[in-house]
């Protein structure tokens, strides 16, 4: 489609070639109607996809570039086991840092479970190391077997096992909601062309006395691509505004928390589903004039 | 103008008409007659690319319809004036508009005293708003004579185009008929009143073809 094709079929409006399809009630809403709520569930569906391709960077963000050493012991063996495994870090390429939990900060990290008064010092807990990696990432199974021959009560915890199905997750979540996206433009495809089909048809008594006269395909079609692709549009328009405005009532951040809190529109991304209109309308305009072209070939 | 070189045309059924060679030349005046359902509105269908021949060619304008591209058979339908038996408007357009619409589609403007030359011509100047369900039968193929003439085609096919009028208004069409002849303009009439195709003779040369058998002859002096 050249740009002159989409300025002589869109853009330009043509007095006779609007009015000569006769407005039709039904299908002009039916049509914005299906854009619009189309537009409100690609709202979502969009900030499903984004929010989880947060998630996903967030929690491998958070749990990348780490890992922990966790040392169980009997009382009076834990401090020089903590000190070898210290020792053993100290000296492994890919670690940048390590260094041993007081027991502060193993109360707080219990805290949530145990309530603030833990009587720390009369419980067999392990000794935690966290391990800051370096740019280079360490070799965990060689680190690992180091530690169980020289540290026997050492546990390495490289947070693999945690990391890899929640970043999975993630990715399967953007990957679905990227797949809604596309799905509802192409449930907005079908609907905008089935719509066409239905007005072209409902109007072949016009397009033959047009065709008789000596119109070209293209004056017919124009009439049909500007007024859906119009309709769309501007449902697409409210469809997109009412999601907007629905993502921006969602509770704030701090209300809420888990998978939620991510799943509003943040910073910039409230740029994203201003394009969908667009798109809608890009749609509707390449769906209609396949769609009359197609017919209007049928007829002599 | 128009030429049909062994001309068949065949619905489901069986063929309707067949083995016709005839040449409409340009400024010349042709009657066509013959019984109901011989196949008069299909041979005019054929002139203006509506059908198209089962076997043999049909060229329009010195070129073959089936070389022709759905553009070129739009641009030659700008050249040829129909009345439709069945007059075909747009019913949500008023009638003016219905009648400038060969103007419209060709992005040629309509000049208003035009318009009202020709609409008071046909008896139709009050009614240049009216919607065309509104009409008579009389009215709409008035109508739909001015719409075939408006655009000043070079070739002018009517099918039964007094079908609806009476005695009077059928001959001031036919002398509209006439006088666009003169002007060059190549005529075919398909029609069975013969009181017409007689009138006619008395102002113009015309030729009467009559479809018998499936084909096209030169009647003769029988009318």
């Amino acid at each position: 489609m050249s740009p002159g094709g989409l300025r002589g079929d869109l853009l330009k409006s043509d007095g006779l070639a609007d009015r000569v399809v006769p407005p039709s009630g039904a299908v002009a809403w039916l049509t914005a109607g299906t854009s619009g709520a189309m537009a409100f569930l690609a709202v979502f569906a969009l900030a499903l996809a984004l929010a989880s391709g947060r998630l996903a960077e967030r929690w491998s963000g958070a749990l990348d570039r780490s890992a922990t050493v966790r040392i169980s012991a009997p009382a009076d063996q834990l401090a020089g086991q903590t000190e070898a495994a210290l020792a053993i870090l100290a000296t492994t390429p890919g670690v940048a840092a390590a260094r041993a939990l007081v027991d502060d900060e193993q109360r707080r990290l219990l805290e949530p479970w145990f309530g603030p008064d833990l009587p720390l010092e009369s419980l067999p807990l392990p000794r935690l190391i966290e391990i800051t990696e370096d740019r280079v990432p360490f070799d965990a199974e060689g680190l690992r077997l180091r530690l169980e021959a020289e540290v026997p009560g050492a546990v390495l915890d490289d947070h693999s096992r945690w990391r890899r199905p929640l970043a999975v997750a993630a990715e399967r979540l953007r990957l679905l909601g990227v797949i809604a996206v596309l799905l509802i433009l192409a449930a907005m495809t079908a609907t905008i062309t089935l719509a066409t089909m239905a007005s072209l048809a409902a109007n072949a008594q016009v397009i033959r006395v047009l065709r008789l006269v000596g119109a070209r395909d293209a004056f017919i079609a124009r009439a049909f691509v500007r007024r859906f692709t119009l309709r769309a549009f501007g449902g697409a328009v409210a469809g997109t505004a009412a999601g907007m405005a629905a993502m921006a009532m969602l509770p704030p951040l701090a209300d809420a928390g888990g998978f939620l809190t991510g799943l509003g529109y943040q910073g910039l991304a409230w740029l994203w589903p201003l394009g969908l209109p667009l798109l809608a309308g890009m749609i509707a305009f390449a769906a209609t004039r396949a769609a009359a072209f197609a017919k209007l070939k049928e007829l002599t | 103008m128009i030429a049909f070189e062994t001309v068949a045309y065949s619905y489901g059924g069986g063929e309707l008409l067949s083995d016709i060679s005839l040449r409409l030349a340009a400024g010349s005046f042709h009657f066509l007659t013959g019984p109901s359902g011989a196949g008069k509105s299909t041979f005019l269908k054929l002139c203006y690319a509506e059908l198209l021949p089962t076997a043999g060619r049909v060229s329009i304008f010195e070129r073959e319809v089936r070389s022709l591209t759905r553009d070129d058979i739009a641009r030659a339908r700008r050249r040829i004036g129909v009345v439709h038996q069945d007059c075909q408007f747009i019913d949500h357009l008023p009638l003016a508009t219905n009648v400038t619409l060969p103007l419209t589609v060709a992005g040629r403007a309509s000049r208003p005293s035009d318009l009202t030359d020709l609409l008071g011509w046909v008896g139709l100047s009050h009614l240049a708003d009216a919607l065309p369900p509104s009409l008579s039968g009389g009215e709409r193929q008035r109508a739909a004579v001015a719409r075939a003439v408006i655009v000043g085609p070079d070739v002018i096919l009517a099918d039964e185009p007094t079908g609806n009028l009476d005695w009077e208004m059928s001959q001031r069409l036919l002398s509209l008929l006439v006088e666009l002849n003169r002007m060059g303009k190549t005529v075919l009439v398909a029609t069975h009143d013969l009181n017409l195709i007689r009138l006619a003779k008395q102002q113009v040369a015309a030729r009467v073809l009559r479809i018998r058998n499936r084909r096209v002859q030169l009647a003769g002096a029988d009318l």
